[in-house]
């Protein structure tokens, strides 16, 4: 019985001669347990909205925010607001997406391109795209110009960095495979390029339309008279906790669903790949 | 050196005069001539590093960056078959097949390629689901579609076993008969070479070293007496002691 040796005595008298081995893994999953952390934060908060000990000028109890959610529904705030903020978003993700797949292409397809293209952008990566903030609203004005040009500004380079990584990661197997077969620039693009970037471009998409959001949050606070950060800097003039929380709710809501839409294009698109991960 | 004179005419597809390649200080190939006529089966043995795949890779025009002389002489319309399969993963079997086709009539004739390899029905399958044989007559089906004059194969069955190897030689055979390309057939197995060749050449100090016409009646084996001495010569050239082991 070399296992005692492991076991306190006390149990090793009880124990079969064949104990299992001591577990390292983690265990098994727990059913819905993503839900877990966040219902626990709702049930503090909850908790201690209803006992008083947060002030509602500190933060509103759920339930108010729950009904002022709806009181914005219902008087046309809240949708109003949302379809700017959706449309400012959609517009920048979608300019900086063609920008930054064409310059991963351009890069990854020929060495000028590489060499003319590279540089800057990894010089951008390097400055947040909300420090460009002050320079573009000089330049562009406060209007929707300036808002949907700092999103694309921001979407632009994940897409670049992993589509240009994609397309750098393409077997070179694949692409003497098509000289062998004569294949025609279009034929390569359309068949090896694009389908081998396509995983890389997708992992940037998931980071773009993080930042599409999270860009928009701030051109929203700057001197904007509509969408939902106009709606929270309004609220926090007027201390109106539950309507900022209500913000950021959506804030995080469209953040969680957009990222999901992403995912679920990615398992789809990528259906050839998941045969082999299932 | 054992040259194939002739004339030097459209029946001879593949025409190689005096080709030098290497790489960096080492030397490769050195004035190396070949000549491999229509619809002949040609198979290349060489040791290991001999050159038998810079050879292939001269003659499928994919060693741009090799520095080289020499005058290569292939019909435009050659395939090449890889040691992998090398099928495009995100493409379905179909697709890939017809990878280097054009015309209404593509998926038409990639279906009957298919077919011709025994995975009819398979078209809509992706890569990934295919055994390692099933894999390979893909790839050989996509070689085969653009009814090539001439079929570049480097040790297209190194990578399989043993039992599903015997059974593509069947099928190789086969199919070049049916659609008699010149064939070169690079590989570093003594019976697979004089089992499925007409010709076995045998590479070494970057030329020629053997020419062996072998004119045996099908169904080769080791019971014919002639496959035997073949075997027993190439195994010599190659510095192999046949008698031991």
């Amino acid at each position: 019985m070399t296992a005692s040796v492991l076991t306190r005595p006390r149990t090793a008298a009880a124990e079969p001669a064949n104990r299992p081995r001591r577990r390292l893994r983690p265990g098994r999953p727990i059913p819905f347990g993503a839900a877990i952390g966040p219902l626990l934060l709702l049930a503090v908060w909850a908790l201690g909205s209803a006992t008083g000990w947060l002030d509602p000028r500190t933060l509103s109890a759920p339930w108010t925010v729950v009904t002022t959610a709806g009181d914005l529904i219902a008087d046309g705030r809240l949708p109003a607001n949302l379809a700017v903020s959706a449309q400012r978003a959609a517009l920048g993700l979608g300019i900086g997406t063609v920008i930054g797949t064409v310059l991963a292409v351009v890069a990854g397809l020929s060495r000028w391109g590489e060499a003319v293209v590279d540089g800057p952008i990894q010089i951008k990566r390097a400055v947040p795209a909300l420090a460009l903030v002050p320079l573009l609203i000089l330049w562009l004005g406060i209007g929707e110009q300036m808002k949907v040009t700092t999103i694309a500004l921001g979407v632009f380079v994940p897409v670049y960095i992993h589509t240009h990584n994609g397309l750098r990661s393409i077997d070179s197997r694949y692409v003497e495979l098509g000289e062998s077969l004569r294949l025609r620039r279009t034929a390569f693009l359309r068949r090896i390029v694009l389908p081998g970037a396509l995983p890389g471009f997708l992992l940037g998409m998931r980071f773009a339309v993080v930042g599409a959001w999270l860009a928009l949050v701030v051109v929203e606070q700057i001197n904007s008279t509509s969408g939902i950060g106009y709606m929270m800097d309004l609220a926090r003039q007027y201390g109106q906790t539950d309507v900022i929380i209500v913000g950021l709710v959506l804030y995080g809501l469209l953040g969680l669903l957009s990222d999901g839409a992403v995912r679920l294009v990615q398992r789809r698109a990528l259906s050839w790949r998941r045969t082999l991960a299932d | 050196m054992a040259t194939h004179a002739g004339g030097l005419t459209a029946t001879r597809p593949v025409r190689v005069r005096d080709l030098a390649r290497g790489f960096g200080d080492r030397t490769v190939l050195d004035g190396l001539d070949l000549t491999i006529g229509a619809g002949e089966f040609v198979a290349l043995l060489g040791r290991s590093g001999s050159g038998k795949s810079t050879l292939l890779r001269a003659l499928a025009g994919l060693d741009g960056e090799v520095t080289g002389s020499g005058l290569v002489d292939v019909p435009a319309n050659s395939s090449v078959v890889f040691q992998d399969a090398r099928l495009l993963p995100w493409q379905r079997v179909l697709d890939n097949v017809v990878l280097g086709l054009r015309g209404p009539d593509a998926a038409e004739r990639g279906r009957a390629a298919l077919a011709e390899v025994g995975l009819a029905g398979r078209d809509r399958a992706w890569p990934s689901e295919l055994s390692g044989g099933e894999q390979q007559r893909v790839a050989l089906a996509r070689a085969l579609v653009s009814e090539p004059e001439l079929l570049l194969a480097d040790e297209p069955f190194g990578a399989l076993d043993a039992l599903t190897r015997l059974r593509m030689h069947d099928l190789l055979r086969r199919l070049c008969d049916r659609h008699r390309p010149a064939v070169l057939l690079v590989t570093h197995d003594v019976d697979e070479a004089i089992t499925l060749a007409d010709r076995v050449l045998l590479l070494d100090a970057g030329r020629i070293a053997v020419d062996l016409s072998i004119d045996l009646p099908a169904p080769r084996s080791y019971r014919q007496p002639a496959f035997l001495a073949h075997r027993e010569s190439l195994l010599r050239a190659l510095g192999v002691d046949p008698t031991e082991g």
